[in-house]
């Protein structure tokens, strides 16, 4: 094994256990470390600030489940889940990366303003909730299948892809009430969707060659991270939703 | 500048001047500080006929061209023709009726709720020994201030001379008093920087707020709290491990139950470095936490803050007062924070629906009483410090604070009010004339840092002098040996349920 390699067997560990473990390899300079056995343990790479000079080259590899905000706050690591994953992934995230080959449950990019969230099939309900981005920084996630309602709630900034691939011939997304509070930021969506799922303030726009590109080449990602042939995406198959206005609430007050 | 009339500011005329402003044009050197110090443009030179003049219908009544005016020519009063008088339709009903009925909008306002709801702190009356148990005088005796806040754990058990346990991490503080959470984008950069400097001073804490933290800030680590709210603007782990304690706010008593939208005006290129988002845009803080949905989820946001910041610092949950104070506390206790920081009704604001100022929450003095009692009851009240907030006025209330069962206290408005605010509430305008609620940086340096600092900590100081002079009359030498002792207080024109839930006897019993 690599001697920058760790595996770590997670079973009938607490969540401060395991990540305390996890915080030590990466302090000793480990930089490929791989859970074994996860079940249900929280905030799987939120304990590293300070871990090391720099996260950037750590990857933790998950085998099985790992709990809610997994990599809540992270800040340069990769995450990559062989299972499932549940509520809260990537919470408040910096940067970094993170990849579900399967699920993710609810609120998937809540508030993240950086980095980049992969999910193989569906996600829940206010996946990409108030999202952000500032300056260089621009969140993207990727969903592979689709998605619950209340997509992009409260949206200030980045990028949500869906790719519909999960969606039978002829099945629209499911999901309501999208975009509601949006105002930032742009939503990317393949497959069938009716404009009364759509929030009021949101609406749909021309992509750009620059969107088609970005597109393409996020699609290429999903690819190669998933080792999945999605070649027959065309991102003139996309709709773009974006926010009417960037000032949804403005007329709210008597001033 | 050319003379402006009241319609340039969209202001309609059937609505009468909040205020009179009286220029005594003897005194009078139309020397035109009142005109720069005014962002509400109320004064004005008529060219015409060389004199100052005044549009009074715009003046917010803050006072700083009266206290700037070199020859005192300036009086401000409220209006005193005022609406026809009337028992149940105050002037202040009529001009919001009106103002909304011009813009269909929220009336907006500023700092704390200014009804005349009982103030309770004014119904409670502390104790002094006479003869037994003499009292001390701290000139010439230690007298002990110091607060650790945090949990604390539920038996200690020695190993040797040792505690056999790591206890919880606990913040030591040299006087109770706080300054609660002002985020930069509600008050200026120089006076969060005072704040800064004065918590520093004084060995206390200063709270961001929810507005992020300036990098030039993250120097006063040791005495800073930083706040995770629901827009977690400028949250990430540089910022949550600048601190000696994580605060998560889910309310705020001067309006609980609501979020907050900061105008994108108010977004400044600086502002727009501690909160994370371009300068320009709306800062939205949504009404919920979405990751909070229940006792359970806000134990996941508290652990993750725990590891966030690996155990190092105590988490505080910050709640608005509201009915169900008391069980809400308990939930939070068991979702493992460290401290419950409790807001009253009366807490100040940047800016909140007036409706909800005025209407909405509970005074301090139940909340807490009921939340210390509701907390001893369960045998739970060790594993949290409790932090009282919202309508602190003198060092009088903190002590009463500290008897119902507070740990400290937050202090909002009155540190404002020492850097000089005039509780004008006008704060959401942006506008401040004192230099305090603004991000205008014509404006923001009125305030200077350094005599702002003092001035915090003059009053801070003062204030835990007067503690230590009550503490001493009462014949005890530590804030430890008031905390909770409701028998120091009596409560004066009280029922027998309002002395029921503040757990004190009547004055004479």
């Amino acid at each position: 094994m690599n001697p920058g390699c760790v595996e770590i067997d997670a079973s009938g560990l607490h969540f401060s256990e395991l990540n305390s473990i996890v915080r030590s390899a990466v302090s000793s300079g480990k930089r490929d470390i791989v859970l074994r056995n996860v079940a249900g343990q929280r905030y799987i790479g939120t304990n590293l600030y300070n871990a090391a000079e720099s996260l950037d080259q750590v990857n933790i590899t998950i085998y099985g489940t790992p709990g809610n905000d997994l990599g809540a706050f992270l800040d340069g690591p990769t995450i990559t889940v062989f299972g499932n994953a549940m509520d809260g992934i990537g919470n408040t995230m910096n940067r970094g990366l993170i990849a579900v080959h399967g699920r993710a449950g609810d609120i998937a990019g809540f508030s993240a303003r950086g980095g980049e969230i992969f999910i193989k099939d569906n996600a829940g309900y206010r996946t990409g909730i108030h999202m952000k981005e500032y300056m260089t920084m621009k969140p993207v996630m990727v969903i592979g299948g689709t998605v619950q309602d209340f997509l992009g709630e409260y949206m200030a900034g980045g990028v949500i892809i869906i790719l519909g691939l999960t969606l039978k011939k002829g099945e629209s997304h499911h999901c309501r009430y999208v975009g509601t509070g949006m105002h930032g930021g742009a939503i990317f969506i393949r497959g069938n969707i009716e404009e009364h799922q759509l929030s009021k303030t949101i609406g749909a726009v021309d992509l750009t060659p620059e969107d088609q590109s970005m597109l393409i080449r996020y699609v290429e990602k999903y690819s190669a991270l998933f080792g999945v042939d999605v070649s027959f995406v065309d991102p003139a198959e996309f709709t773009k939703l974006v926010p009417l206005s960037v000032r949804p609430y403005k007329k709210l007050y008597a001033y | 500048m050319k003379p402006r009339k009241a319609s340039d500011f969209g202001i309609r005329s059937n609505r009468l001047s909040e205020f009179s402003v009286d220029r005594d044009y003897d005194r009078c050197i139309k020397c035109e500080v009142c005109i720069r110090q005014c962002s509400f443009d109320v004064h004005y030179r008529d060219t015409e006929d060389d004199v100052i003049r005044q549009h009074p219908e715009l003046c917010v009544g803050c006072q700083r061209c009266a206290v700037l005016c070199p020859t005192n020519a300036l009086v401000i009063r409220q209006n005193p023709a005022g609406y026809r008088a009337h028992g149940s339709w105050s002037g202040e009903h009529i001009k919001d009726i009106n103002i909304q009925a011009e813009t269909g909008g929220v009336v907006l306002t500023g700092s704390g709720n200014d009804k005349q709801a009982p103030v309770y702190w004014d119904r409670l009356l502390i104790n002094a020994s006479q003869v037994t148990n003499p009292s001390i005088d701290p000139l010439r005796e230690p007298m002990e201030l110091r607060t650790y806040i945090g949990s604390k754990p539920d038996v200690v058990e020695l190993d040797g001379e040792k505690l056999a346990a790591k206890m919880p991490p606990r913040v030591k503080l040299d006087t109770p008093i706080i300054f609660s959470a002002l985020s930069y984008g509600a008050i200026s950069y120089q006076v969060q920087k005072a704040l800064a400097q004065a918590a520093r001073e004084l060995g206390t804490l200063y709270n961001t707020g929810e507005g992020g933290l300036h990098p030039d800030f993250y120097e006063y680590k040791d005495n800073t709290i930083v706040q995770v709210a629901s827009g977690r603007f400028g949250v990430h782990p540089d910022y949550l491990n600048s601190a000696s304690m994580v605060e998560i706010k889910i309310g705020q008593g001067a309006k609980p139950g609501i979020g907050g939208h900061l105008a994108g005006e108010k977004v400044s290129e600086q502002v727009s470095i501690t909160r994370m988002i371009p300068p320009g845009t709306d800062a939205i803080s949504p009404a919920p936490q979405h990751d909070i949905y229940s006792i359970e989820d806000l134990r996941m946001l508290i652990f993750a803050l725990k590891e966030a910041t690996n155990y190092r610092v105590p988490i505080s949950v910050k709640i608005a007062a509201v009915h169900n104070a008391p069980a809400i506390a308990s939930g939070i206790v068991r979702a493992g924070a460290d401290v419950v920081a409790i807001d009253g009704f009366r807490g100040g604001t940047g800016a909140a629906p007036k409706v909800i100022r005025d209407n909405v929450g509970l005074p301090i003095e139940f909340a807490l009483a009921a939340v210390d009692k509701r907390l001893r009851d369960e045998g739970i009240r060790n594993r949290v410090s409790i932090i009282a907030g919202g309508g602190i006025r003198n060092s009088g209330d903190i002590v009463k604070a500290i008897a119902l069962g507070a740990d400290a206290v937050y202090i909002g408005t009155a540190a404002l009010i020492a850097v000089g605010c005039t509780l004008c509430q006008k704060c959401y305008s942006g506008k401040c004339n004192w230099g305090i609620a603004t991000q205008n940086p014509y404006l923001a340096k009125r305030v200077n840092p350094d005599i702002a600092r003092q001035r915090l900590v003059n009053l801070v100081t003062g204030w835990s002098h007067e503690i230590k002079e009550m503490l001493g009359g009462m014949g005890v030498n530590s804030i430890e040996s008031l905390r909770g002792n409701r028998n120091q207080l009596r409560g004066i024109g009280l029922s027998k349920e309002e002395l029921e839930i503040l757990g004190v006897r009547p004055a004479g019993g």
